[in-house]
């Protein structure tokens, strides 16, 4: 075996300087901190600094029990607090071999696409913000609030909801639950319109963002970026269509792929979900079969010895979780994979060579929530 | 006393007559600058209140919320809300910065333009200075505020600042061209630079109408360019607050921060007055050629009150796009005024040059 | 390739190589000096093809501690486990994947700043969440810290 190499924190050549962006700063999403060497306007390279939130879920998680533990996984990548949560309710439930009703099941697609829009909804605002586009900011989140009312109204909180357990959901939906997603569906579709004229069919923005940050298909493979980021490379990884779980493999939806892994591909694949997920709701909204909410579960839920690996889609790519189980009620290991650590490692390798504004862009471009980077 | 609320000149030939009477020629002098001054320093803080006020009604109602509607009925209070505050915030004194040209900034921005207002033309009769060289006195005044930017970047002693200086700098002086440029296009149509006689001139129509095409693309040119001169809109990355927090005033605090404030509102003012006064008519009401009805009937509106109008109108649209589209990068920025702007300003001062002489003009 | 064709073709590689029966994936331990070697042969071999590492864990067993690469192939759609253990609990050592999957980067350095255990010939080997400064790796199941972790 070869010696273990230790590199100095940040090397600079002649007319370089150092610039620290956050981990206060207006446009990097939480709290992160970039060490930014520029020549001029030029970034020559980058070097992300997280930690700043870092909680130890993954320790907290080995002396919580798993029904616990879900409230953890919803402070991990909040904006997908839902799928977040489902990806724990699938590894119990696969590994005692429960079958949930239907009923749960359309629900559950049902609020994960949801929260799908609602966080690529905030994106939105985030990345108009970020531009110089402010008004996006109002009209993203004013639009985010109708998903919010519903999901206060059926689940209990707008943030860090904790709503599906293993078994099942928390407690049935509420019956205006129909009503509220379809008219949210109606108004949406033509707020989406707006949207895109004034940030996808504005030249400003265009110019702004074609040609920057670009991200091969080998690249994105290599540096397994998942997401709608890796989907705009080309890189086919949607969890839904490969490994279906939930309602997926009986809904119609198309899985968005660009060619070019630019940030306008990255921002028009995130555009295009948004569509894909109101099909899926409205496939589905119609026909949720009665039923129970819940399987009868033991009260101590034990996991029999052994390793599982689920996966999901969250809003920003792949989310796994590795469970290692040695037969107790809280689990020995568990790991997440977050898509927005792995997402981050790419930044460095893309924004080479672009200027300061455009590294703004690509960053809001990858959409990275920094707690599900440091959890 | 002769108070004609159509026209100021005997007003001021009365208080003029008043003053001489009373006082010896020297003192009488010094009071009507004194008052002329005073005039101005009271109409620019209250302008620049209301300014700030109306940009934040404006963008709040664009953006789906109400703004400020608690300080005052409508939130009238806020500005004085907000400059009581600034007042009152400790002047923060930075380590190892040139501390004379950090203080000299901000007054180097506002002396610029407050004597840029001096030439502009509020109502007939209401003006403080007529020179025969009227624009070219305001474009070379109002590119003094550069300075002001600069010296405020580079005495900060801080990266930041210096490259948002350093972008403000190269982003004025590209754009003073397009300008300057565009107001040539009238210079021609009307014949003179002065100001008083641009306005007199417009008796029988608005410049933007009689000179047709070239003189609306001029306008349109005017506009952009004077956004980006006054580091407003879509041009404003000197400021960048989600890029370099806040660019070349990063370091400033109370009451120099309320200077630069206060200059970028009055920049905006002035830039929105001169396109009003050069293009749509100063404050000459809205006169078709030959309807003498109808414009008998806009004769009754006092001139000052269009003045403000068309002023507030271009205000709105400078508001208007910069709270709707995104920033423009520093190298776009100066694509856009190289490889675009100026071309088109040329060609069209050619294509103005060319209607004039063939009298294809209203 | 199905399974046991993948079953074959790596023990053929490793003849080391011992198999964990009953896993959700085809899980394989691979002593650690031949761990760079078959990592390079599975992404380049044209029937293996695992050119998408989506998960690097590190685990602190009872006895060992050991690395987990979850591995899958974008062409083939097939997918393995390989693990590395090593016994030596004050300065374990690993050999590094990143130079072969760009991903394991950040990946590798989490684990270390975890569990302590050093990738050689990585690029950048430091902490990644935690302060230079810190003592001690929190993953570890013998990791006490009488400020930061109050046992119930």
């Amino acid at each position: 075996m070869k010696e273990v190499i230790h590199t100095p924190v940040q090397h600079v050549e002649e007319e370089e300087y150092n610039i620290n962006m956050g981990p206060q700063h207006p446009s990097t999403h939480g709290v992160l901190r970039l060490l930014v060497t520029l020549q001029g306007e030029i970034v020559a390279k980058l070097q992300p600094h997280c930690g700043y939130i870092h909680r130890g879920i993954e320790k907290m998680c080995e002396k919580d029990t798993y029904p616990q533990l879900i409230h953890l996984t919803d402070r991990m990548d909040y904006l997908s607090a839902h799928i977040n949560n489902h990806a724990i309710c699938l590894l119990v439930e696969d590994a005692l071999q429960i079958e949930v009703p239907e009923r749960v099941k359309y629900i559950r697609t049902i609020i994960d696409e949801l929260t799908r829009i609602q966080s690529h909804q905030l994106w939105w605002s985030s990345f108009g913000m970020d531009l110089g586009g402010l008004t996006c900011f109002f009209y993203g989140l004013r639009d985010r609030e109708k998903i919010l009312d519903i999901f206060e109204e059926s689940c209990g909180s707008r943030l860090l909801h904790s709503y599906y357990t293993p078994g099942g959901l928390m407690w049935d939906i509420h019956p205006n639950f129909q009503k509220s997603v379809k008219d949210f569906i109606k108004y949406f579709r033509k707020k989406i319109k707006d949207y895109e004229r004034i940030l996808s069919g504005n030249v400003i923005f265009r110019e702004r963002s074609r040609g920057i940050g670009v991200l091969t298909k080998e690249d994105a493979i290599s540096y397994g970026i998942t997401g709608p980021s890796g989907r705009a490379s080309g890189f086919s990884c949607d969890v839904r269509k490969h490994y279906p779980y939930a309602m997926y493999d009986k809904v119609q939806f198309k899985e968005v792929l660009h060619t070019e892994g630019d940030t306008l591909q990255r921002y028009l694949a995130r555009m295009e979900e948004m569509y894909e997920s109101m099909k899926i709701i409205e496939q589905l909204i119609d026909n949720i079969p009665e039923g129970d909410h819940q399987v009868k579960m033991k009260a101590v839920l034990k996991l029999p010895a052994g390793e599982y690996y689920q996966r999901v889609e969250s809003a920003r790519g792949h989310l796994g979780v590795y469970c290692i189980s040695d037969g107790n009620k809280t689990p020995y290991r568990m790991k997440f994979r977050s898509p927005s650590f792995v997402n981050l490692s790419v930044l460095d390798h893309i924004s080479r060579n672009t200027k300061i504004a455009d590294l703004v862009a690509i960053g809001a471009s990858l959409d990275l929530v920094i707690p599900d980077i440091d959890r | 006393m002769k108070f004609d609320i159509y026209d100021f000149t005997s007003f001021n030939q009365w208080v003029d007559k008043l003053l001489y009477d009373a006082l010896p020629p020297v003192w009488a002098l010094i009071v009507e600058m004194t008052i002329i001054g005073l005039a101005f320093l009271l109409f620019y803080a209250l302008v620049g209140l209301f300014l700030v006020y109306a940009e934040r009604k404006v963008c709040a109602f664009m953006q789906n919320r109400l703004g400020p509607n608690r300080v005052g009925p409508f939130g009238i209070f806020q500005t004085i809300a907000d400059f009581i505050k600034l007042l009152m915030k400790e002047l923060i004194t930075i380590k190892n910065s040139d501390k004379f040209l950090f203080n000299l900034a901000p007054f180097i921005v506002i002396i610029a333009s407050f004597m840029a207002i001096a030439a502009i033309p509020f109502a007939k009769g209401l003006h403080a200075i007529d020179f025969d060289i009227g624009i070219l006195y305001v474009i070379a005044v109002s590119s003094l505020g550069v300075v002001g930017v600069l010296l405020a970047g580079w005495s900060s002693n801080n990266k930041y600042s210096l490259i948002g200086a350093m972008r403000s700098g190269a982003q004025i002086i590209s754009y003073e061209l397009s300008v300057g440029m565009s107001l040539l296009t009238i210079i021609v149509l009307a014949g003179t630079m002065q100001f008083s006689a641009i306005v007199e001139g417009q008796a029988d129509g608005w410049f933007i109408f009689k000179g047709h095409i070239p003189a609306f693309i001029a306008f349109v040119i005017f506009l952009i360019a004077s956004t980006a001169e006054t580091n407003r809109g879509p041009f404003d990355l000197a400021e960048a607050e989600s890029e370099l927090t806040a660019g070349f005033h990063t370091e400033y605090s109370g009451i120099k921060f309320a200077f630069f404030f206060l200059a970028e509102y009055m920049n905006m003012f002035i830039v929105a007055s001169i396109a009003a006064t050069v293009f749509l008519g100063g404050w000459m009401p809205f006169h078709v050629g030959g309807w003498a009805g109808l414009n008998h009937v806009m004769d009754y509106i006092p001139p000052f009150v269009w003045y403000f109008g068309k002023t507030m109108f271009v205000i709105w649209l400078m508001m208007w796009f910069k709270w709707t589209f995104p920033r423009l990068r520093i190298d776009q920025l100066l694509n856009l005024e190289w490889k675009y702007l100026l071309p088109i300003n040329l060609f069209n001062i050619l294509l103005m040059a060319f209607v004039v002489l063939m009298g294809w003009h209203f | 390739m199905d399974i046991d064709k993948l079953k074959e073709k790596v023990i053929a590689l490793v003849p080391e190589a011992e198999l964990e029966e009953n896993k959700q994936f085809l899980t394989f331990y691979i002593p650690a000096a031949k761990a760079h070697e078959f990592a390079l042969r599975l992404r380049n071999d044209e029937d293996l093809a695992f050119d998408y590492l989506f998960c690097l864990t590190g685990v602190d067993m009872p006895k060992f501690l050991t690395v987990v690469y979850h591995l899958t192939s974008t062409r083939h759609d097939h997918s393995i486990v390989i693990k590395v253990k090593t016994e030596n609990r004050e300065t374990p050592v690993v050999d590094t994947v990143c130079d072969i999957w760009r991903t394991a980067e950040f990946l590798e350095r989490e684990v270390y700043d975890l569990l302590g255990i050093r990738f050689s010939n990585h690029p950048d080997m430091r902490r990644i969440f935690l302060d230079e400064s810190w003592v001690g790796y929190p993953l570890r199941k013998d990791y006490t810290d009488e400020v930061n972790i109050i046992e119930l």
